[in-house]
């Protein structure tokens, strides 16, 4: 993992909430739970492509608002009895800014 | 080519024979069915439930459309059969349908005995025997008249309950001394009676009907001493008769019933017959255990494996939510007979054995029901009680030297023991549900195998066999926990945040030991709403706590933009609002306008990041928020009244205005919607709201609790009142009266459903020192929720909901 590039400040982020993050060819958004975990995570649901960041964050967890899937933010798989998986990046804090991998980015945006 | 089965009548019996007779081979018949009701199979045991409100008809269907689909089953429903032609094989129906048949299976059922007595035919006098039956009796009821029913019967107690919870005021004429007296001995009778009586049901017992009065439309029953009970609505609830009237005019041998043998044979070697239509050796059958076990002789029979009828005893239960009472057997008194009885007055406690050489042969009891199945499987197999003679009475708890494990008796059944006898369940399937589909719950063991799904006798069995297949993790606590994260339900934890004084989400987490440390998706919502509602202008909303639709205040759509609705106050707007509206769908190229069902607006399509700007302007021309996202106030639906109307009684318009003016911006556990019709043509559709009122001449009718969604419901009357002023105080004070007592996401409707409508009265009708502090408590909250939620975005609040944290260029080649 080479390169690092900053998005912003852990407090632009509600704790238990999410931003969305543009990336061209991408649906990315930032997590930050009540502990101030950070996970970065595909937005867009596996179900019916639900918004993810719109959702409700609880432990290290999100509930899709669309339909009520919910996510591990840590693996991306899905919970309970639905099947399914979101992406997760790789995402670090750096001196409280947040910071993602850019070549996974640009990997998977060119994809 | 396959034979072809035709089958006169759709009701259970013949639909469990179906069942019997697909399991083990789906492809010998080609099965045809008229059905004289135009719908699927029910299970008719569970109409009275129906009849109370306590179920829906969807509950109760057998099998629905699908699986005469999946079957390959031609169903004509709404179809009577008029004759059958022997000669040809052929059923003839009035709707000028034939069939032909290599077997024909006649299952006409039963009809109700209409007692012969002048005026029998008048409108208004209802027999209970099908879902039409119950239809007629629920719209009659919405008039609160009086019912006479005739008949102190099963039938007629349970017909008799269910319009007194429908809200009419009843009598039970009975014919006999004592009430249900082929079931219960004279004891057990006077307990009953007793129970009747204190749910507000009158009762004439030894009274015999001389005739029914009235012109066109029935006005009363007099009874033969003279009495006259006025009476809007008669219901005959006698008896039944076998419906053998179409078999006795093919010339088929017909009795008091159709004449069958021990293989459902009739005397026509290609006709059968089963239910309550037929008779075997001269017994005729009512009750849906031997209606079972024929359906499993007949589909024996049409497979080639014949099998014999062998009538068994049957046991009776009373489906009354709050009387508990089982019966079966025999127990008149006899030479060579002994009974045993036990009596406890306190806690309303009746149970008497009758044995015949030690063997019981009869069993009543009322009170505590629980030891019914295992006195009727010692009936049934003839058991010698001289073992446990001196204890029999106490139940199978209190057998032999160490107590018996009632659960080690339910592990020692073999797999295919039958567990519910209505729906013909065994055991292994109802464990292997429980594995392999992970069921927890006595409604998802019912959902999943319909086991005491009917008439509810094997609970308690079904009950055991989740605890002997889930160990310590069935907790069959009556209260359904919030959700997984607690143990404690809605009722519970509301009483203790208001007891303990809880307010915020970690306090009310930390003192009721949430097992999570931070909620999940179905409890931190309602605990907001909890707080918000009990604590107002101290509580702070937390809207990481709100669905998205709350916490943006407008409502997402599927593919993740948003829609808008702007207010309009009692559905009324302007050429300003209307330019306005215009303008900012221009501005913002807003690519979908609907007019919604509560006259306002609807703006689809907006992005996320436009709203604070396409809010701005809205704003800027008067309007706030629509609320068309909340649980909460939502729209106030009107008619012109009389401003316009040359019908109006009232002013409406003004009426709806100034309630939505005043309540708007309050939260409540689920959405409320509101309507106020000038006149009883009711234009506004008061009549399915969750407050609806209709304006009449002497003033104004407050209905609530309907519904037009998932559920439709009419409206009830709760009050009438004769000002503007004295409705307004009411329609507010039942607001907050429900938004301190409904649980999060339960409806007005589900709410007074549950507490009872006579509560919600007594609260905001008849006390009304009690009302104006319902009402005080609503104003006060209004204080700091009337603040327009949009006009706050466009000032700044949240703007982190409506940006992205970082944008992106597109991405550039790699080097």
């Amino acid at each position: 993992m080479s390169e690092w590039i900053e998005i912003g400040d852990l407090e632009d982020v509600p704790r238990r909430g999410a931003r969305c993050v543009g990336v061209p060819g991408l649906r990315l958004a930032v997590f930050r739970t009540q502990q101030d975990q950070v996970f970065a995570i595909e937005n867009r649901c596996p179900h019916r492509g639900g918004p993810l960041s719109e959702g409700i964050v609880h432990g290290a967890s999100v509930t899709c608002p669309l339909h009520n899937w919910a996510f591990d933010l840590e693996t991306g798989r899905a919970q309970g009895a639905d099947a399914g998986e979101v992406r997760t990046f790789a995402v670090r804090i750096v001196a409280g800014r947040i910071q993602l991998a850019l070549g996974e980015l640009m990997r998977v945006a060119a994809e | 080519m396959k034979e072809k089965l035709v089958i006169i009548g759709n009701g259970m019996a013949p639909g469990r024979m179906l069942e019997r007779l697909f399991e083990t081979d789906p492809d010998r018949y080609q099965v045809v069915i008229f059905n004289a009701e135009p719908r699927v199979n029910y299970d008719r045991i569970m109409l009275s439930p129906v009849l109370s409100g306590e179920k829906q008809f969807e509950d109760i269907i057998i099998h629905g459309d699908a699986w005469y689909i999946e079957h390959g089953i031609t169903l004509y429903k709404g179809c009577k059969v008029e004759r059958i032609d022997r000669e040809t094989r052929t059923v003839h129906s009035v709707n000028g349908i034939s069939e032909t048949y290599d077997r024909l299976v006649i299952a006409t059922g039963s009809v109700p005995f209409i007692i012969p007595v002048p005026g029998k035919d008048l409108a208004g006098v209802v027999t209970y025997r099908d879902l039409d039956d119950v239809h007629a009796m629920m719209l009659a009821a919405k008039s609160r008249g009086r019912a006479v029913v005739i008949g102190g019967g099963l039938l007629g107690l349970e017909a008799a309950a269910g319009l007194n919870d429908q809200g009419m005021d009843v009598t039970v004429v009975h014919i006999m001394p004592t009430l249900m007296e082929r079931q219960l001995d004279a004891a057990a009778g006077y307990l009953l009676a007793e129970a009747v009586k204190a749910r507000g049901i009158k009762l004439m017992t030894s009274a015999n009907t001389r005739q029914i009065v009235g012109e066109t439309r029935v006005t009363g029953v007099e009874l033969a001493d003279g009495t006259i009970l006025p009476a809007d609505m008669v219901v005959m609830a006698v008896g039944i008769r076998p419906n053998a009237a179409l078999a006795r005019d093919a010339g088929l041998a017909v009795n008091r019933g159709i004449v069958v043998d021990a293989q459902m044979r009739t005397s026509d070697p290609a006709i059968y017959a089963l239910g309550e239509c037929v008779e075997v050796e001269g017994q005729v059958f009512g009750l849906v255990a031997p209606l079972y076990d024929m359906a499993g002789i007949l589909a024996a029979g049409l497979l080639g494996e014949p099998a014999e009828f062998v009538p068994v005893a049957t046991a009776t239960r009373l489906k009354v939510t709050g009387i508990n009472l089982y019966s079966a057997g025999d127990f008149a008194e006899g030479e060579d007979r002994e009974e045993i009885v036990l009596r406890d007055a306190t806690a309303g406690v009746y149970k008497r054995l009758v044995l015949e050489h030690d063997r019981i042969v009869g069993a009543v009891l009322y009170g505590d029901t629980g030891d019914g199945a295992w006195y009727f499987d010692m009936l049934r197999k003839g058991t010698d009680t001289r073992p446990f003679r001196d204890t029999v009475i106490f139940g199978q708890a209190y057998q032999g030297g160490t107590p018996l494990d009632p659960m080690a008796a339910v592990a020692a059944l073999p797999d295919d023991a039958e567990i519910c006898g209505c729906n013909g369940v065994c055991k292994g399937k109802i464990t292997g549900a429980i594995a392999g589909k992970a069921l927890s719950s006595l409604d998802a063991v019912r959902a999943h195998t319909k086991a005491s799904a009917s008439c509810g006798s094997c609970t308690h069995l079904v009950e055991q066999l989740l605890h002997l297949t889930l160990g310590d993790r069935y907790n069959p606590a009556a209260v359904q926990p919030i959700c997984p994260c607690t143990g404690y339900g809605h009722d519970d934890v509301r009483r203790l945040i208001i007891a303990k004084a809880l307010k915020s989400i970690p306090a009310i987490m930390q003192e009721l030991e949430w097992r999570t440390s931070c909620g999940c998706a179905k409890c931190r919502p309602a605990l907001n709403y909890y707080l918000l509602a009990d604590w107002p202008g101290e509580y702070v909303d937390d809207s990481q706590s709100r669905f998205i639709n709350e916490r943006v205040h407008a409502n997402i759509q599927k593919d993740g933009t948003y829609s808008v609705v702007p207010r309009m106050w009692g559905g009324v707007t302007s050429p300003r609002e209307l330019r306005a509206i215009a303008d900012v769908a221009d501005r913002f190229a807003i690519p979908a306008i609907k007019v919604t069902g509560g006259q306002r607006i609807d703006l689809l399509g907006v992005k996320k990041q436009d709203l604070p700007a396409v809010w701005a302007d809205l704003n800027a021309a008067g309007m706030v928020s629509g609320a068309a996202y909340a649980k909460g106030l939502r729209t106030v639906k009107t008619c012109v009244g009389s401003d316009w109307c040359r019908f109006g009684t009232q002013d409406s318009t003004g009426f709806g205005i100034r309630l939505e003016r005043f309540m708007w911006g309050s939260w409540t556990p689920a959405k409320v919607k509101l309507a106020v019709s000038g006149c009883p043509r009711n234009c506004a559709e008061a009549t399915c709201k969750d407050i609806g009122v209709i304006c009449v001449e002497s003033g104004y009718d407050i209905h609530f609790a309907g519904a037009a969604g998932l559920e439709i419901r009419g409206t009830e009357l709760l009050c009438h009142a004769g000002s503007e002023d004295e409705a307004f105080e009411i329609v507010v004070a039942l607001t907050q009266l429900y938004r301190e007592q409904g649980r999060y996401l339960e409806r007005i409707y589900k709410w007074a459903k549950r507490v009872g409508t006579g509560s919600i009265r007594a609260a905001v009708v008849e006390d009304r020192e009690r009302r104006r502090h319902y009402f005080d408590r609503f104003a006060f909250s209004q204080r700091f929720a009337q603040i327009d939620p949009w006009q706050e975005r466009v000032n700044g609040r949240d703007a982190h909901e409506f940006a992205a944290l970082a944008e992106f260029g597109p991405p550039v080649a790699a080097q």
